[in-house]
């Protein structure tokens, strides 16, 4: 193929198009824009929170006010200052006093949005010998619709919205939330805990093997909102649970803020898998609107042979900071983070993760796969920090980079520090352009252009995307090659 | 004569500010180089571990050390002896002797050089070679937010020039010897100026020893290397310091179409150690070579910042940095490979690989990469460790007692990147100080 024709193809590719880029036009209720004191009371006045949680929310709230923004991600194309008092903080469809009990009562308009994402809230009958998977859908501020709740409860599994887990087991929000991520961690995380609106709550009990996947839907809306939601997931001693998040946005001019707080909390023997695949709105060609991302996700493995492995596909949002973190407390415990991140048009992606050896025998693996296209920056950060008690501590690093075309950029920011003499760390990163000898060989078997870049994209993510669950994988690779439709190679 | 205290400014604020009348006489042409960079060193004050380049390193030892500018034009005296005894026995060509940072004339000889090649110093060549430190003097090393270059371009005056005109090779390499006789806790600031045109070659020898091994001061060196296109320089750095003495080396190099340049850096003594080399492969075809190692034990600390930056196509960069640290040592290394979006066909690659040998060690590794172009190759990796045991039982196996073995597997390890230089004498030194380092050295010297 000529150089010309490559690059053209790569053009081509760089200028997809976002196809979950409608909105849904719902009535709902908001706050008014606006963040104070009064807003964050209200935002727990509307879900009937107890005290402890609304004061809990006030201390974040009064030491955020002291707060800075970072500026320490790298970010060549910047980004346009946040007004804080413009967002609403608070977006719900409207509906009748009563929450639905059941999926009968919940709006068809909402159904139909999800259904037309591909997330059917039905509980389709379980097919014989295959688990289905239990969706808790987040629209905007609130949670629409939880499935399969019977199901999980009679293995004594907890898997329910986070406002109603504040409501119905505050015993275990209150001894677990902010123990992972404390309300001061950061900016974003601490703006979080004073105004978050809703999200998962799943708590497996002891050695309970969860008997489906989780996963949750997230949906941004409304115009002016960010959306805030926190999760919280406690696999107790010897418990097994595996969450897939997903999420969407309307095309939108402004950018819009979703700033997210997950914790995992991974007790003795237990293990939880966590994956992701981003998909909000990324803006348009000239880098007009678009999510910013800004997420804080951590686990902890609190108990000895604990086990967290955090997987995303990232493709969406106008920028990207995410660093899901394992801390290893527990000894022999395990961490992992695969990660594929995708940045085209004007995308920046900051994201990578910290894996923090506490105790002896840890372990972590970091998969990390860059793809830039367009004129999409592609970071990788992370810190392997192995403290002084850890002996024995392993870690292994892989990030890889791909680029396609000339006006994109993908670097690597990896931080690694060692206190202690027994652990064994290796850091290994490549950046290099697709292959051309590998896209000729494909083109001269007949394979055309694009097709023959997706295909080597796809080998080149493979490591990661074979951790994604069945249903998830086959999304990712849909979106990958949609991502890069006409981008070439 | 100016002497002032840092710590006397301490007072006034958190930071150290500068007195413009502290700043050396110097001709009008150079004036306004040394007035900004008094602006900007005030303005950014003395580093915090706040500030990402300076994460690991806190310089708050160096602050409360009480530095005094050393004396301007005062002469101390020093035996041919003692000088002699600083050296790194066997490395023949011109030798400069600096003491305390000043020139001094009757410890140095310059041999003969190749017509048009001018070695001298910086205060000699304040007054006679005005064009070629115009043209040059503080053009790569760029102070905007870096407070120890702006220290040394506002304070710096003497250090060394060589300029070396084209098509001319210096055979022998020319031997720089920084020796401190810390009595009084001085901050100096040397100041190298290296010029190589078209198709000429040089060698240039930097190397810091304190007399007896003692002394708490602080050498704040600026090197700026110009590397011509063809051309080929050659640059060591070496730091034998006290234990006690702080040293702080920039060094600057940007490279012309088809040059070379090297960079050799071994670091064994200082209390606080941090090496800069800042090297921009800015013509076509450049090759850049950074090889480095740091052997540091006791309660010393090693800060190696690399930054390789690619600005035109076809360039070759290998970064290849070894750590061995023992006791309560730090060491840190952060590489970062910058390519340009003109840069297509860049060869990059980045290495440094450590071993912690006592479990009070610590060391912080960041290989970066920041990449703008898309037909390029790009590799780092970093590993830490402690000594492979597989490699020490397959010694024991056939006889040999741990600590050789052991010491046999440290000194293969350093020797990779002690090979790579090209000067015979320099890796007869440090194989030799490594080997005193190690429990079963001696062993190993009869062998070897």
């Amino acid at each position: 193929m000529s150089a010309t024709e490559s690059q053209q193809a790569i053009e081509e590719l760089a200028k997809r198009t976002y196809k979950e880029g409608w909105a849904t036009d719902i009535e709902s209720e908001s706050l008014p824009p606006g963040l104070n004191e009064d807003t964050v009371r209200a935002i727990s006045a509307k879900k009937n929170e107890p005290q402890w949680m609304t004061d809990w929310r006030l201390k974040a709230y009064r030491h955020w006010l002291g707060m800075k923004t970072p500026t320490w991600p790298f970010l060549p194309y910047g980004y346009g200052p946040i007004d804080y008092q413009a967002i609403s903080y608070y977006s719900a469809p409207k509906q009748d006093k009563d929450r639905p009990q059941s999926l009968d009562e919940v709006d068809p308009e909402l159904l139909r949005t999800y259904e037309r994402l591909g997330i059917p809230l039905q509980e389709q009958k379980l097919l014989a010998g295959v688990a289905g998977v239990a969706v808790d859908a987040v629209f905007d501020s609130v949670s629409v619709a939880t499935t399969f709740k019977k199901e999980l409860a009679e293995k004594g599994v907890i898997f329910c919205s986070f406002s109603e887990a504040v409501r119905e087991h505050p015993e275990l929000v209150q001894k677990y939330v902010g123990s992972v991520v404390p309300y001061s961690d950061n900016y974003f995380a601490t703006l979080n805990s004073a105004v978050f609106s809703d999200g998962s709550f799943v708590y497996v009990p002891k050695g309970v093997r969860c008997p489906m996947e989780l996963s949750t839907y997230f949906r941004i809306n409304a115009m002016n909102t960010g959306q805030f939601e926190r999760t919280l997931i406690i696999a107790d001693e010897g418990a097994y649970v595996s969450y897939l998040e997903g999420c969407t946005a309307p095309m939108r001019d402004e950018n819009q803020l979703h700033a997210a707080v997950v914790e995992l909390v991974a007790l003795k023997d237990a293990q939880i898998k966590y994956s992701t695949i981003q998909n909000w709105y990324p803006g348009d060609a000239n880098g007009k609107g678009g999510i910013y991302n800004f997420v804080t996700k951590r686990g902890a493995c609190r108990g000895d042979n604990a086990h967290i492995s955090w997987t995303q596909v990232e493709t969406g949002s106008a920028i990207t900071w995410k660093y899901p973190s394992v801390i290893l407390q527990g000894d022999r415990s395990v961490g992992e983070f695969y990660s594929v991140a995708l940045t085209n048009q004007m995308q920046q992606a900051d994201t990578g993760t910290k894996m923090i050896h506490i105790g002896k025998d840890t372990k972590s693996t970091i998969i990390s796969k860059g793809i830039s296209a367009g004129r999409g920056q592609n970071v990788y950060r992370g810190q392997v920090k192995v403290l002084k008690n850890a002996d024995n501590a392993r870690n292994y690093t892989q990030c890889d980079s791909m680029l396609l075309g000339d006006k994109c950029g993908a670097h690597t920011f990896p931080y690694i520090d060692v206190k202690n003499p027994t652990a064994n760390v290796e850091h290994e990163a490549s950046t290099s352009k697709i292959g051309e000898d590998q896209l000729f060989y494909c083109q001269q078997r007949g394979i055309p252009m694009e097709d023959a870049v997706s295909l080597i994209v796809n080998g080149f993510c493979k490591q990661v995307l074979k951790e994604l669950p069945m249903e998830f994988a086959v999304e990712a690779n849909k979106l990958l090659s949609i991502s890069l439709e006409g981008s070439v190679g | 004569m100016t002497t002032m205290t840092i710590q006397d400014h301490q007072q006034a604020g958190p930071l150290a500010e500068l007195n413009p009348a502290s700043l050396p006489q110097s001709p009008a042409w150079l004036q306004p180089m040394r007035e900004q960079a008094l602006a900007r060193f005030n303005k950014l004050g003395l580093p915090t571990t706040r500030d990402e380049d300076w994460r690991f390193t806190n310089v708050a030892p160096i602050r409360d050390a009480l530095l005094e500018l050393s004396p301007n034009g005062q002469a101390v005296t020093l035996s041919q002896r003692d000088a002699d005894t600083c050296a790194v026995p066997g490395v023949t060509g011109s030798r400069l002797v600096f003491v305390n940072g000043r020139f001094n004339a009757s410890l140095s000889s310059i041999k003969p050089l190749p017509q048009g090649v001018r070695v001298l110093s910086l205060a000699e060549a304040i007054e006679t070679e005005q064009a070629l430190l115009k043209t040059h003097l503080g053009k790569l090393a760029d102070f905007e937010d870096q407070p120890f270059t702006a220290l040394n371009a506002a304070l710096a005056d003497d250090g060394v020039v060589v300029c070396v005109p084209r098509g001319k090779q210096v055979d022998e390499p020319i031997y720089l010897l920084n020796i401190t006789t810390a009595d009084k806790p001085l901050l100096i600031n040397p100041r190298n100026l290296i010029v190589v045109e078209e198709s000429a070659a040089v060698t240039v020898i930097e190397d810091y020893v304190s007399l007896n091994g003692e002394g708490v001061y602080l050498n704040n060196a600026v090197t700026e290397v110009v590397v011509g296109d063809n051309a080929h320089a050659t640059h060591y750095m070496l730091d034998r310091e006290s234990t006690e003495a702080f040293n702080i080396s920039s060094l600057y190099s940007r490279q012309g179409r088809d040059s070379r340049f090297e960079s050799h850096t071994a670091l064994l003594g200082g209390s606080i150690v941090r090496n800069n080399v800042t090297s921009v492969l800015d013509g076509e075809g450049a090759w850049s070579q950074l090889n480095g190692l740091y052997v540091i034990r006791g309660d010393q600390t090693a800060d190696n910042h690399m930054r390789v930056v690619h600005a035109k196509p076809h360039g070759d960069s290998r970064q290849f940095y070894k750590g061995i640290m023992n006791d309560r040592a730090k060491g840190v290394f952060r590489g970062r490979i910058v390519v340009d979006p003109d840069a297509q066909k860049t060869d990059a690659k980045q290495s440094n690989q450590n071993l912690l040998l006592s479990p009070d060690a610590g060391v912080n590794t960041d290989p970066q990469l920041e990449i703008f172009a898309d037909d390029v190759k790009c590799t780092h990796g970093a590993t830490i460790g402690q000594l492979n045991e597989e490699q020490v039982f397959y010694l024991r196996s056939r006889g040999v007692p741990y600590d050789t073995a052991r010491a046999m597997i440290i000194y293969a390890f350093a020797s990779e990147t002690i090979d790579r230089m090209g000067c015979e004498p320099i890796r007869r030194l440090l194989k030799g100080q490594l080997l005193d380092r190690l429990p079963a050295g001696e062993v190993l010297k009869k062998i070897l």
